[in-house]
C-alpha cells in the first residue's frame, strides 16, 4: 500500500470528519427542535436514526421498493414512531416535570432498541449507496458519492427548517411555543399539537440521518445511544437550542473525531466527543453560539 | 356578554378568588380594581382558560366556557392581553401580530388578515415602523401596544386587559387608555383589570372592587370615583 502524502491524508480526514459531522448535526438539530418547544432532552433521538437505517434496509433491500419511494416510506414510518413516542410516553404523564419526561424518553429508547433487536436481530445491515460506490478522486482525496448525499441532505434539512420556522405559520407557532407557551395559548395555539409536531419533525430528520449514514457505516439495533450522545455533544457544543449552532457543533465534533482518530489513536474515537462535551460544559456551558441568558432561564 | 357565577379559582388547594360573580354587558367597559394580590390576575386567567383549576360557571354569549382550554376560548372571540405583555420576545413585531391570526390563517382569509394588520398598524403607527425588529427590543409602552395589537388580530368580541398600565410612564398610560376608549367606541366590549384605580375608573362604565379574592364593592364607575372608601383605599385620599 502506497503511503499518502501527509497533506492528502489530512484532507481525507477532513472529508470523512465533515461527513460524519453532518450526521451529528442532523441528530443535534433533532434534539434542538424538541428542546426548543418542550425543554425536554429527547434521549430516544438516536433510536430515530437507528430506525431510519434499519427500516430503510427492510423497505428498500428486503421488499425491493425503489429508492425514492423507500426513502419516503421510511421517513414516514419513523415519523410515526416519533408521534407514538409523544402520545404514549410523553403526553400521558400527569403533572410532568422536565426531568420526568427526559427519563420517559430514556425508557422509550430502551423499548425501541429492544423491539428493533427482536425485529432485525443483532447483526449489522448494509444498504446500497444511493449512487453507487465508485469513489471520486479529487486530486488524491477520495470521496465516496454517499458522502455528498449526507452533506447534501444536511443542507436540504437546514434550508427546509429555515423556511419552515421563518416562513410558515406552523413554524412560527412552534417558535412561539418555545418563546412563551402561555402567550401561545392566548392566540389559540394548541401547545400539545406543537409538541407532537416537534416529535414528528425530529423523528423525520433522525430517519434521514440514519438512512443516509447506513451505506457508509452499516446499521444495527445498538447504534442509537452512541449517536444520541454524539448528537447531544454537538448540540451542547453549538449551544443547546440554536440551529446554526447544531450544524457548527456537529461539523466541529465530526472533524475533531476524524482528525484525532486519524492522527492520534483511533482506539479512543468515541472518547474524544465525550471529552469535548465535558470540556464545553466546564468552560462555556452555553456553547459556541448559545445564549447564556437563555441557558440560565431554561435551567437545564 | 360575559357572565361569571360563583367563580373560585387558584393554584393550590386554597383558592385565590372565592365565589366571584360579575357581568360584562355587550359594548361596555367594565373594570376590576384592587390591590396587588387581590386575585385580579387569577380571575382573568380563570376566564381565559390559562388557569383550569376552578369551580363555578363562566358564560360567554350564554355558552359555558368553564371547561374549555385557553386555545379554544380565544376562538370564540374572547381574547386576553395578559399581565406583563407576554409578547413573543424573540420574534419580530410583524411575526407577533401575524400569530394573532393563527386560528384562521388560511389563504382564503388573506384579505381579511391583511386588512386587520393594516388596522393594527394604523392604530399603532410605531409598530409599523418597528415591524422587522425583535419584539423584546421594544419599550414597555410599545410592547403593550404590540400585545393589544396581537390580541386584536384574534377577531375578539371581548377583550380582557390585565394591568395594561403596569410599569408605564404616565403619558404612555394616557395613550393606552385612549386606545381602549377608541376600541370601545368601535364596539369592542372590554374587561379591564387595573391596580391603577384612577385610570381604570376614568374610562369604565361599571366597576368591581376586589379585596382578598372577593368582590367587596360594585357600582357605576362614576359613583365609585366619589365613594369615600374607594377614595381612601385606592385613589390616595
Amino acid at each position: 500500500m502506497e503511503s499518502l502524502p501527509f497533506f492528502n491524508q489530512l484532507l481525507q480526514f477532513i472529508v470523512t470528519g465533515l461527513t460524519i459531522g453532518a450526521i451529528y448535526a442532523m441528530v443535534a438539530i433533532g434534539f434542538n427542535i424538541i428542546y426548543n418547544v418542550t425543554e425536554i432532552i429527547n434521549l430516544a433521538q438516536g433510536e430515530f436514526v437507528m430506525l431510519g437505517g434499519l427500516v430503510m434496509v427492510t423497505v428498500h433491500v428486503m421488499w425491493g421498493v425503489p429508492l425514492p419511494l423507500a426513502f419516503g416510506l421510511t421517513v414516514l414510518g419513523v415519523t410515526l414512531v416519533g408521534v407514538l413516542l409523544d402520545r404514549l410516553a410523553i403526553r400521558p404523564i400527569r403533572k410532568p416535570s422536565v426531568m420526568t419526561l427526559i427519563i420517559a424518553t430514556v425508557a422509550a429508547s430502551i423499548i425501541i432498541k429492544g423491539v428493533a433487536m427482536l425485529i432485525w436481530g443483532k447483526s449489522p445491515y448494509d444498504l446500497p449507496a444511493f449512487s453507487g460506490r465508485t469513489p471520486i478522486d479529487l486530486g488524491g482525496v477520495i470521496i465516496q458519492p454517499q458522502y455528498l448525499w449526507v452533506v447534501g441532505f444536511l443542507v436540504v434539512v437546514a434550508i427546509g427548517l429555515t423556511w419552515f420556522f421563518n416562513r410558515t405559520i406552523y413554524g412560527k407557532a412552534m417558535s412561539a411555543c418555545a418563546d412563551n407557551p402561555d402567550a401561545a395559548r392566548l392566540v389559540g395555539i394548541n401547545v400539545r399539537h406543537m409538541v407532537l409536531l416537534s416529535f414528528a419533525l425530529s423523528a423525520a430528520i433522525g430517519a434521514v440521518a440514519g438512512l443516509t449514514l447506513t451505506p457508509i457505516a452499516l446499521m444495527d439495533y445498538d447504534r442509537g445511544a452512541m449517536l444520541a450522545i454524539k448528537g447531544f455533544g454537538a448540540a451542547i457544543l453549538g449551544g443547546l437550542g440554536s440551529f446554526p449552532g447544531a450544524i457548527l457543533g456537529g461539523l466541529v465534533l465530526g472533524l475533531i473525531e476524524a482528525l484525532s482518530a486519524g492522527l492520534l489513536s483511533s482506539g479512543y474515537k468515541d472518547a474524544y466527543a465525550l471529552i469535548i462535551l465535558l470540556a464545553v460544559l466546564f468552560i462555556r456551558p452555553s456553547g459556541i453560539l448559545g445564549n447564556l441568558e437563555v441557558t440560565r432561564f431554561k435551567r437545564f | 356578554m360575559l357572565e361569571i357565577e360563583k367563580l373560585s379559582a387558584g393554584y393550590g388547594p386554597i383558592p385565590a378568588i372565592r365565589e366571584i360573580s360579575l357581568a360584562v354587558p355587550e359594548g361596555r367597559v367594565v373594570s376590576i380594581i384592587g390591590a396587588n394580590g387581590a386575585g385580579k390576575s387569577t380571575l382573568l386567567k380563570a376566564v381565559s382558560g390559562l388557569n383550569r383549576n376552578k369551580s363555578g360557571r363562566i358564560l360567554f354569549h350564554g355558552q359555558s366556557i368553564s371547561n374549555l382550554p385557553a386555545h379554544r376560548i380565544v376562538g370564540l372571540g374572547l381574547s386576553q392581553v395578559a399581565e406583563g405583555r407576554q409578547i413573543f420576545a424573540h420574534m419580530t413585531v410583524a411575526d407577533n401580530i401575524q400569530l394573532g391570526a393563527y386560528l384562521y390563517y388560511r389563504r382564503r382569509h388573506r384579505a381579511e388578515i391583511d386588512q386587520r394588520m393594516d388596522q393594527v398598524y394604523a392604530m399603532f403607527p410605531i409598530l409599523a415602523k418597528r415591524a422587522k425588529q425583535i419584539a423584546g427590543s421594544l419599550s414597555g409602552g410599545e410592547q403593550q401596544m404590540l400585545a393589544i395589537g396581537r390580541a386584536l388580530m384574534t377577531r375578539p368580541k371581548l377583550l380582557l386587559l390585565d394591568e395594561p398600565s403596569m410599569g408605564l410612564a404616565p403619558i404612555v398610560v394616557q395613550e393606552i387608555l385612549r386606545t381602549i376608549e377608541t376600541l370601545n367606541g368601535m364596539g369592542m366590549t372590554i374587561l379591564l383589570v387595573e391596580q391603577n384605580a384612577r385610570a381604570a375608573l376614568q374610562i369604565a362604565d361599571f366597576a368591581y372592587v376586589l379585596e382578598t379574592g372577593q368582590v367587596v364593592l360594585e357600582g357605576p364607575a362614576a359613583k365609585l370615583l366619589n365613594d369615600p372608601k374607594v377614595k381612601a383605599a385606592y385613589l390616595g385620599g
